[in-house]
């Protein structure tokens, strides 16, 4: 499947909530949802067109706000989605994607440790690299260390 | 009934590396596993925003130490994508025949550790032996054993000397030699399958849904490698196979990564042949602005780099996707229900690192 099909399916389901879309490679599409639809769009995403493996959740803290990006990939039809989500920095919530894909935990709990971000539904969200007491989200731009 | 919880670390001969696996058993059988990680975690994504691009490559060498190569060609990879440059056809080359070197020593090294978890010694003085001329070859390169540098973005550091066509066909002719002797070893021995076939088991489902990849996913059945799947460098233009195994097990994960070895021999000897002349690297532009990622297949599974530039010297974000650190989330569902004999077993065929794991 080409990155321009995968485009038009979501966005004949999801309609004005899908934006910025754009194509890096012949097979990967980029785009941003809304940070409340991100549950829904991802069960999509694995039920209609068949996104079996979520690779990586990445934070990354731009001076307005958060963003978490999702790379999701599907084995069967070759392509690749990369998702943004905008997060609000007074407010540092997004839905945990763990119902979704069992292996998404593990993933969230390294963007919870470095980055700060709550993911709202996950079954056990704890520091994993830093210690249990550590103050500190270091990669904040704002951590000097 | 009275449940236990065992350490199995953070220093353990299980673990390769510092982690704490904290195992609960009922008796023999475990029924809980929960791996404890951050015993090496160096601060290396947050080192990358404070270091310019090409400052980061042999910092990406030290991710993991055994298969070092694969991880500053990921990043270099992911550093060209979002520079927007092509490199020579002949670095691509240069590129390869790196990695599958790497590779192999990396799955020797992997051998080394497994055979004596599974009580075979004579696995590590074997792998040890062939990894040494596999190393030479990296060596001469490189100039470096382990720990590289050699990728850059926009190639590689410099171009092989004219002798080294013959000699690592003369390692590769030697290495093939050996397949024989390797295979009697394990496969044809009682003990070695009675302590791997049946053990572990992880089914197709559960891979894919945990996240699992590389040779743990193709052990259960999942043909999917990123050499083929997301081809980069020359890998589709070589003829070679993708290795998958149908059980599931851990004889299954240690026969993909057996025959892995093998097909790397065959890639080597197809970019020897077919390497064109010219340059080894071109000029990359300092200050990029944008963000990219690639996928490369690691000696241990997916790694996928992911690069956020803001015009300035260093990077703005780089993220690092560990194989191991999504194989590790498995191994509490691979163990549950096996034996505590077997965890040595179990825990040896997802072949951890923890250098990249902890970052």
């Amino acid at each position: 499947m080409k990155g321009t099909e995968v485009a038009q399916a979501v966005k004949e389901k999801f309609k004005d909530l899908v934006s910025n879309v754009s194509f890096p490679r012949d097979r990967v599409v980029r785009l941003y949802v809304p940070r409340e639809s991100i549950l829904p769009f991802c069960k999509f995403l694995r039920d209609e067109l068949s996104c079996e493996h979520l690779s990586l959740v990445t934070a990354v803290d731009w001076p307005e706000n958060f963003e978490c990006v999702y790379h999701i990939t599907s084995y069967l039809e070759e392509y690749m989605v990369e998702l943004h989500v905008k997060i609000p920095k007074d407010d540092p919530k997004v839905d945990s994607l763990s119902p979704v894909w069992k292996g998404a935990d593990f993933a969230e709990w390294e963007a919870y440790d470095m980055m700060g971000i709550t993911f709202v539904g996950h079954p056990d969200l704890r520091r994993i690299l830093l210690p249990e007491d550590y103050l500190y989200y270091p990669l904040r731009k704002d951590f000097k260390g | 009934m009275t449940d236990i919880w065992i350490n199995m670390g953070p220093q353990h001969p299980m673990t390769h590396g510092l982690f704490n696996l904290r195992v609960r058993v009922d008796g023999e059988i475990i029924v809980d596993a929960n791996p404890l990680l951050g015993y090496l975690h160096r601060g290396v994504e947050k080192l990358c925003e404070r270091r310019d691009y090409t400052q980061i490559i042999p910092l990406m060498d030290r991710l993991c130490y055994v298969s070092s190569l694969t991880w500053s060609h990921a990043y270099c990879l992911a550093a060209e994508e979002l520079m927007e440059i092509e490199i020579p056809e002949r670095a691509k080359y240069l590129r390869v025949i790196a990695l599958e070197l790497q590779r192999i020593a990396s799955h020797l090294m992997w051998l080394a550790a497994f055979g004596p978890d599974v009580g075979m010694f004579t696995a590590f003085l074997y792998a040890m032996r062939e990894r040494e001329y596999i190393l030479d070859m990296l060596q001469m390169m490189s100039g470096a054993r382990m720990n590289q540098n050699y990728p850059r973005i926009g190639g590689v550091r410099n171009d092989v000397p004219p002798e080294f066509t013959d000699k690592c066909l003369k390692v590769m002719d030697y290495f093939d030699g050996k397949r024989k002797q390797y295979e009697r070893l394990f496969d044809d021995s009682a003990i070695f399958l009675m302590r791997t076939q049946g053990v572990g088991y992880l089914s197709k489902e559960d891979a894919m849904d945990l996240g699992v990849t590389g040779q743990t996913l193709r052990g259960s059945n999942v043909p999917i490698d990123m050499r083929t799947h997301d081809p980069y460098e020359v890998y589709d233009q070589l003829d070679w196979e993708v290795q998958v195994e149908k059980d599931g097990d851990c004889y299954s994960r240690y026969k993909v990564r057996m025959n892995e070895m093998w097909e790397s021999t065959k890639i080597i000897r197809g970019a020897l042949k077919k390497m064109p002349k010219g340059p080894v690297r071109v000029k990359p532009p300092k200050r990029p602005k944008g963000e990219a990622f690639r996928r490369t297949e690691d000696a241990r599974g997916e790694a996928l780099i992911y690069i956020v530039g803001q015009g300035e010297t260093s990077p703005y974000r780089v993220k690092v996707r560990s194989p191991v650190f999504a194989n590790l989330r498995a191994a509490p569902v691979i163990l549950k229900g096996n034996t505590y004999a077997d965890l040595l077993a179990i825990m040896g065929s997802i072949d951890v690192c923890i250098g990249e794991t902890d970052k």
